[in-house]
């Protein structure tokens, strides 16, 4: 969880209102509001909880639940350069968890966190559709392919 | 509606539509075991996410095991309880709960009234395979003031959310995360203290692990007791004498008054008081506050706020700081009980020994955890000492008299000490839903009306209604008297009188289901509620027992004010007597 308190703008919060409304702040609409909400944000702070919550008349302890349920809600920001590893099959069996490893000593961060001065976020994901060129990495919208361990620093010196 | 035939171990049984496969069974004197299940039919409440999968049956023609918990019968359907398969999976389901569970009974709170120990028990586990290489998974401990969550020890059965959001509307628990790492916990796993709890504690009384339990004070309390310059002074709260025996094989709604008071004496407490004492000096406040707001209100004054609020309990005083910020000013000013006693202990009753407050350790012994919070707040200490030291559960106390080698059973009666412990019937009825609103009525109208009251009893204000309502005639001056217990009750009641629709004089509410007789504190009722009306029947029993039943007529109560406070809500009652309440909705608290 994030101990970064976030400070809301007056707009945005009108903004998180009008999403609840747009689904009549009905409690029932919680995962369509908080997927909405993370399209606007690009992600779901405590603060934008607590308005849904308020809004949806349901618990803020309910809200987090649901958003700690579902993988594709996240509380982190996402980065700069957000970096997603293949671990499909194909890419696993070919070493893609190295290249993890290697971008998680690298950056000091674990999957699904963001460094501290906000550039990179790692992630993984299935499958691309790219086994060919397994493993692949994707940094933002760029693909990488056949990645090794020694390669890993130079396309993060690419960003840098 | 036609009934449901069913054969369940080759025995035919007829239920009506909707009935589960586990009540069925039932009703054929089947006990199928159930863990995560509970019905706690009386306050229209069950539990039964078909979580732990420990209550699965055959059934004929299905594929799959069924949770019978869940499983709705159906004509013609044939179940098996107890096949070989059964058994095993139940065992396998038991062993995979076990596996990521702390194996340290030995020493866990809850051992000897753990429903997952019994269960291990019944199902005969022997061993838990697959422990060597299986990693189990760890939460930090959550220590409140009055409640420990120990998440290491959860099993996600997920009967504390229902209480805590069906039925209490608290909302403070939820299930979290996923997989091994799911959890029940406040928003964002913070602790309880910055969430929106109020210590009711029922999440507590319906867990089956020892994973929410009491902040345990005795170790405080023996402690005080063996130092030889401190005078201990304990108060039993009304609720306690009507549970205390069931932790002693008694049945439930036996009363122990004169058991309790004996066995007080034998672990060394100075003076055996009663909080049933501090409860009629509430009603004096409370009774005069209510007369004169009513006065006034008539008299056509604007600023007077009605319905006026009980306000003697601390988790709906806790609830209503956290939801209720613009009616701060509707509840009674008057303390609890217990914070009465406390406040009065460390003066009058100290002076009267020639003693400094700080000499004096005042234990109150309570069916309540949000008591402990209470008596640890701000503004009821005196340059940082307490007015009460430390609050015990009637669950705390059982395990005092036990530790200190009391034949509980077998002990004569004893009468409480005097002068706080001299108290009438309508204090022992606070225990109850409704009784302190009952207590009420009896003093504001004696005191209204100037006349005495032909009969004591107002059966309208009685019963296990989750809210009730009762017009009471003052003399030609009707009063709207409302009651709601369980703190769900509670907000729909407050709701309609935020939105006008409802239109009440007085109000009493309590957090706990049936009043403080279903406190958090109290001997675990384990999804009995015909526990909890004999704990009623006993209350009621006590106060028809007594001699005085009027609050205003105990002479111990006449003698306060006549030597010390003067008359009610008199300055100095208004010094020690009466509290004010914050605003506790500060959404910061969640980051």
């Amino acid at each position: 969880m994030s101990h970064i308190k976030v400070e809301l703008k007056k707009e945005q919060v009108a903004k998180l209102k009008e999403i609840c409304k747009s689904f009549n702040n009905e409690a029932g609409e919680l995962i369509n509001v908080l997927h909405k909400a993370q399209e606007t944000f690009g992600y779901l702070p405590a603060e934008v909880q607590e308005i849904i919550a308020t809004e949806l008349k349901i618990s803020v302890a309910k809200v987090y639940g649901v958003v700690t349920f579902y993988s594709f809600f996240t509380m982190i920001p996402k980065g700069q350069h957000p970096i997603s590893i293949c671990t499909g099959t194909a890419c696993y069996v070919r070493g893609a968890e190295k290249v993890l490893d290697e971008f998680k000593r690298i950056l000091e961060i674990k999957v699904g966190e963001t460094t501290p001065d906000g550039k990179f976020s790692l992630s993984c994901l299935r499958c691309v559709g790219a086994c060919g060129l397994a493993p692949v990495v994707s940094v933002g919208e760029k693909i990488y392919g056949r990645v090794s361990p020694d390669g890993v620093k130079d396309i993060l010196k690419e960003y840098e | 509606m036609e009934n449901i035939k069913l054969t369940i171990d080759n025995r035919s049984v007829e239920v009506p539509v909707g009935t589960t496969v586990y009540k069925a069974a039932k009703n054929l004197g089947i006990d199928i075991p159930v863990l995560c299940y509970m019905d706690l039919h009386d306050l229209g409440i069950e539990n039964k996410p078909a979580g732990c999968r420990i209550c699965v049956v055959e059934i004929e023609g299905r594929r799959n095991l069924a949770p019978s918990c869940s499983t709705a019968c159906a004509n013609g359907m044939v179940v098996k309880t107890h096949t070989t398969r059964v058994i095993n999976a139940r065992r396998t389901v038991m062993e995979l709960i076990l596996s990521d569970h702390p194996k340290d009974c030995l020493t866990c709170p809850k051992s000897g009234r753990c429903d997952l120990q019994d269960m291990a028990v019944k199902l005969g586990i022997r061993n838990i395979p697959g422990q060597e290489y299986a990693e189990m998974s760890t939460y930090k401990t959550d220590f409140s003031p009055s409640i420990i969550r120990d998440m290491d020890k959860c099993i996600m059965c997920r009967r504390c959310e229902t209480m805590c959001n069906d039925f209490q509307t608290v909302g403070a628990l939820s299930g979290v995360n996923r997989g091994f790492m799911s959890v029940v916990a406040p928003a964002f796993e913070q602790d309880l203290e910055k969430s929106p709890c109020t210590y009711c504690g029922q999440c507590v009384a319906v867990c089956p692990t020892g994973a929410l339990t009491e902040v345990d004070h005795t170790p405080k309390v023996i402690r005080a007791l063996a130092d030889p310059t401190k005078t201990v002074v304990v108060q039993t709260a009304p609720a306690v004498r009507a549970a205390l025996g069931e932790e002693f094989g008694l049945e439930p709604g036996t009363s122990v008054t004169g058991k309790m008071v004996a066995a007080l004496r034998q672990l060394g407490f100075d003076y055996i008081f009663d909080t049933d004492f501090a409860a009629d000096l509430t009603i004096m406040e409370e009774g005069t506050e209510l007369l004169t707001r009513l006065g006034k209100f008539l008299g056509g004054d604007k600023n007077v706020k009605l319905p006026i609020l009980t306000s003697c309990c601390p988790g709906w005083v806790n609830f209503f700081e956290h939801n209720y910020t613009d009616m701060l000013d509707v509840p009674s000013t008057a303390k609890s009980p217990q914070q009465m006693f406390g406040a009065i202990a460390k003066s009058y009753f100290a002076e009267k020994l020639g003693k400094k407050r700080e000499e004096l350790v005042v234990v109150s012994v309570m069916p309540c955890l949000a008591k402990k919070y209470e008596c640890q707040r701000d503004e009821f200490k005196v340059d940082g000492n307490p007015d009460v030291d430390y609050s015990i559960s009637t669950r705390e106390l059982a395990h005092l008299i036990k530790e200190f080698n009391v034949r509980f059973n077998e002990l004569a009666d004893e009468d409480f000490d005097r002068p706080l412990g001299e108290s009438t019937g309508a204090s022992v009825i606070f225990g109850a839903t409704g009784g302190v609103i009952e207590a009420a009525t009896r003093t504001a109208y004696e005191l209204h009306t100037g006349k005495k009251l032909e009969k004591v009893d107002f059966m309208e204000l009685r019963g296990m209604e989750g809210i009730r309502s009762a017009t009471i005639d003052f003399n030609g001056l009707p009063i709207n008297i409302g009651i709601a217990h369980g703190l769900g009750n509670a907000r729909k009641l407050l709701d309609d009188v935020r939105s006008g629709k409802a239109n009440f004089h007085a109000i009493e509410i309590m957090a706990c289901p049936g009043g403080c007789i279903g406190g958090g504190g109290q001997p675990l009722h384990h999804g009995d509620t015909s526990i909890l009306k004999a704990r009623t029947k006993a209350i009621y029993t006590e106060d028809t027992g007594k001699v005085i039943r009027k609050s205003h007529e105990n002479p111990y109560i006449i003698q306060l004010y006549k030597e010390f406070l003067g008359k009610p809500m008199s300055e100095k009652a208004h010094h020690l007597l009466h509290t004010h309440y914050f605003d506790k909705s500060n959404k910061d608290v969640f980051i």
